[in-house]
């Protein structure tokens, strides 16, 4: 747990944004339907609240100062009731992407455990180099690496959302989820009304998972060069095409090296593909038709950056774009050693020094566990 | 509802409708019983029955869905109409199940027909409204395929475990998935057999006609051959839990009413997620991601933590899963099961 001076600090750092930035912070549509929670410095959840309008939000921000705010993809009758009573109906569909899920080569480089019992920090992920304690806590800062690779897979979510499924651009929405990824939002689409079965089958659709062979053309017996798909074709026979012939000039040598390979070796190659070009999506988040997801336009507790909606997401920087936190300086004793960047400033690494830097580069630092207030 | 006529009846007899052909006729149901020229109606109803018992499907006089002769076709449509009347009067709950499931199958191999006509737009059309107006799915031909909206293919997909059924192996393109006219009828044989169950219990039950009493006691006999007999098991569970249990030990599909009571009552006795995911393994449509998620979610370990209590025997009793015996007496949730000479000290 954090010391108080820190989590005073990081309180009046959130009140003064909840107050100035109102505007930020909108309830999303059919308000009366969703779910919201929300939790304090400290302390444990509340959930099963309903809130009306914007006015209401703003006053639970302002008496509560949470942490963290959540709000429902789901949409009940009666949002306030224990979950086996709410009735629920629908839930927009939403995707979650994690650059820590995407096996990056850069995670080694910027990824450091702090020791719960010593608070010691190393980069041994088994076990304290000071204490030999197993109670380690990883601590990541993202870098751009990580964060155009999460928009590439938005990109590619994108496009199985609205080629395949079939959902309208404009009802996706993608928000930087204010630490190391990006939520991704499907509105008014055609399965609002399925279930956490229904949900995990599409799931399973755009992780390219649970693929046969005969999908993608092979066959155990009577093989048929005809049945392999064309580069040009829709869907992820198209897009497997793509990958596995490069181009419309090697496909017919590929299909004779595959043939010759024979079915089980396909269903391998079908495998690697998932790993390779299907959309890393996190399967527990969208298949969950009961979860409350951080409220767009709230402050991130695990970062102090906010949950923000990308219009641009090509251009979309969360260093400068999703800061909000005021440039007063505060002193901080800080032990970071790797080094980020900030509203375009430079910062780290520091060695357990005593430092003097901006409110929102400190509050950055104390929620990743990097320093505390001097 | 469709405009149908009476060839289209005797292969979809359990179509709103078809009983309105009977009546137009004036036969009154006791007629059966004695009228000699109806005999080979009984007859065909009474085979149609007994086939559906050994599992298999009759075979119709029908070719391709045309009869000669006009007769020929009421025989149909009145052979089907008895046999549940049959099946009411008996009360037999397995001649119930397997007809409909026969009836269905065959039902199913007059669709695939008709929806595989590419010479015969009348006939596709047909069997795309029957689709429409019985499952709410709305099909659109094209070319040589049948393009169904994802959710809805995915609505009835989900209880099949066949690979081949997974959405990732199927021709998906703007929202819609592509089938063959064999995989389309194949996506709903569940509810079709279900629509046929549904209507069998909502017929009303007629008294005796007399003139039937031998083939009625015979049908009632094979419907009780077919009935398994469980040898009860003592142990601390109640009726209702050892049922489900049996049911889920058999493969068979358990309601997700009767999942929920099942999983609730063991997580509430103390058993893990861990310890109770193993039951579900013979499910007809068992995932084990899926599994594990909706128990860690009935037993609260996600977000909130609300833990899912097991419903009251009043609720059960209304979702048809209540078996119970005197052991019961008058406990109101199945937790109380055995418990009760404690509770009559305080
Ligand atoms: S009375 Fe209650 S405990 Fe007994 S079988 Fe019915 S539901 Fe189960
Ligand atoms: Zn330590
Ligand atoms: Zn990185």
């Amino acid at each position: 747990m954090m010391q108080e001076a820190d989590t005073k600090f990081l309180e009046s750092s959130f009140k003064k944004y909840y107050f100035n930035h109102f505007d930020q912070i909108k309830v999303p549509d059919r308000t009366n339907e969703r779910e919201f929670g929300y939790q304090k410095f400290n302390s444990g959840m509340s959930r099963h609240i309903s809130i009306k309008d914007d006015k209401e939000l703003h006053l639970l921000l302002i008496q509560n100062i949470p942490s963290d705010i959540y709000c429902s993809n789901a949409y009940y009758s009666f949002p306030n009731l224990p979950m086996n009573e709410k009735d629920w109906r629908e839930a927009d569909l939403i995707f979650d992407i994690d650059a820590k899920d995407l096996n990056l080569p850069c995670r080694i480089d910027h990824t450091v455990s702090i020791c719960n019992e010593c608070n010691n920090i190393s980069k041994n992920s088994l076990q304290c180099t000071k204490c030999n304690s197993s109670k380690l806590e990883k601590k990541s800062l993202p870098c751009k690496n990580c964060i155009d690779a999460s928009k590439f897979e938005v990109k590619k979510l994108s496009e199985v959302l609205i080629d395949d499924l079939d959902i309208d651009k404009d009802n996706i929405h993608v928000y930087f989820s204010g630490n190391e990824g990006f939520h991704v939002y499907a509105y008014n689409s055609q399965f609002q009304h399925i279930g956490s079965r229904e949900r995990s089958e599409l799931v399973d659709y755009i992780l390219l998972r649970g693929t046969i062979p005969e999908t993608f053309g092979m066959k155990k017996f009577k093989q048929d060069r005809t049945s392999f798909p064309n580069l040009d074709e829709r869907g992820w026979r198209g897009r497997f095409a793509k990958h596995i012939f490069g181009s419309k000039s090697k496909r017919s040598k590929i299909i004779t090296e595959l043939l010759a390979n024979g079915y089980s070796s396909f269903q391998k190659t079908l495998d690697d593909a998932s790993d390779d070009i299907g959309v890393k999506i996190d399967p527990n988040v969208t298949m969950d038709i009961h979860r409350i997801f951080r409220l767009p336009g709230s402050i991130n507790s695990k970062s102090g950056l906010v949950k923000t909606h990308c219009k641009d997401l090509a251009r979309f920087d969360p260093y400068t774009e999703a800061s909000f936190l005021s440039d007063d300086s505060v002193e901080i004793i800080a032990n970071c050693p790797i080094e980020f960047k900030l509203k375009n400033k430079k910062f780290g690494p520091y060695n357990n020094e005593k430092i003097s830097v901006p409110t929102f580069a400190a509050v950055y630092m104390i929620s990743k566990k990097f320093a505390r207030i001097a | 509802m469709l405009e149908l006529g009476t060839d289209e009846f005797a292969k979809y007899p359990f179509l709103e409708g078809a009983g309105k052909i009977l009546k137009d006729k004036g036969f009154p149901l006791s007629q059966f019983g004695n009228d000699p020229d109806l005999k080979p109606v009984v007859e065909k109803a009474v085979h149609r029955l007994k086939v559906s018992t050994k599992g298999g499907i009759y075979k119709s006089e029908i070719i391709d869905g045309q009869a000669s002769k006009s007769f020929i076709l009421e025989k149909e449509i009145f052979s089907f109409l008895l046999a549940i009347v049959l099946i009411k009067l008996t009360g037999m709950h397995t001649l119930k199940k397997r007809f409909a499931l026969a009836e269905a199958r065959r039902a199913e191999n007059h669709l695939e027909k008709d929806l595989g006509k590419a010479s015969d737009k009348s006939k596709v059309d047909l069997a795309i409204r029957i689709i429409y107006d019985l499952f709410n799915i709305e099909v659109v031909k094209e070319n040589d395929f049948f393009k169904i909206p994802v959710s809805d293919y995915l609505k009835h997909s989900v209880d099949f475990h066949e690979r081949e059924w997974k959405l990732i192996n199927r021709h998906v393109e703007d929202g819609k998935v592509l089938l063959t006219p064999d995989k389309t009828v194949r996506l709903i044989r569940k509810e079709l057999s279900t629509y046929i169950i549904s209507k069998i219990s909502n017929a009303p039950t007629p008294p005796m006609i007399s003139g039937l009493e031998k083939i009625v006691s015979e049908l009632t006999s094979i419907g009780r051959d077919l009935t398994p007999s469980y040898t009860v098991i003592t142990g601390e569970h109640p009726p209702c839990i050892k049922h489900a249990i049996e049911i889920l030990e058999k493969g068979e599909n358990l309601p997700h009413s009767g999942r929920f009571m099942l999983a609730t009552f063991l997580l509430a006795k103390g058993q893990s997620v861990q310890q109770i995911a193993p039951l579900f393994k013979n499910a007809p449509d068992y995932n084990e991601r899926v599994t594990l998620y909706q128990l860690n979610h009935l037993a609260g370990t996600y977000g909130s933590g609300t833990q899912y209590s097991c419903p009251s025997c009043e609720k059960l009793k209304t979702q048809s899963l209540c078996f119970a015996t005197s052991e019961c007496d008058n406990i109101v949730n199945p937790l109380q099961f055995g418990r009760k000479k404690n509770d009559a000290r305080s």
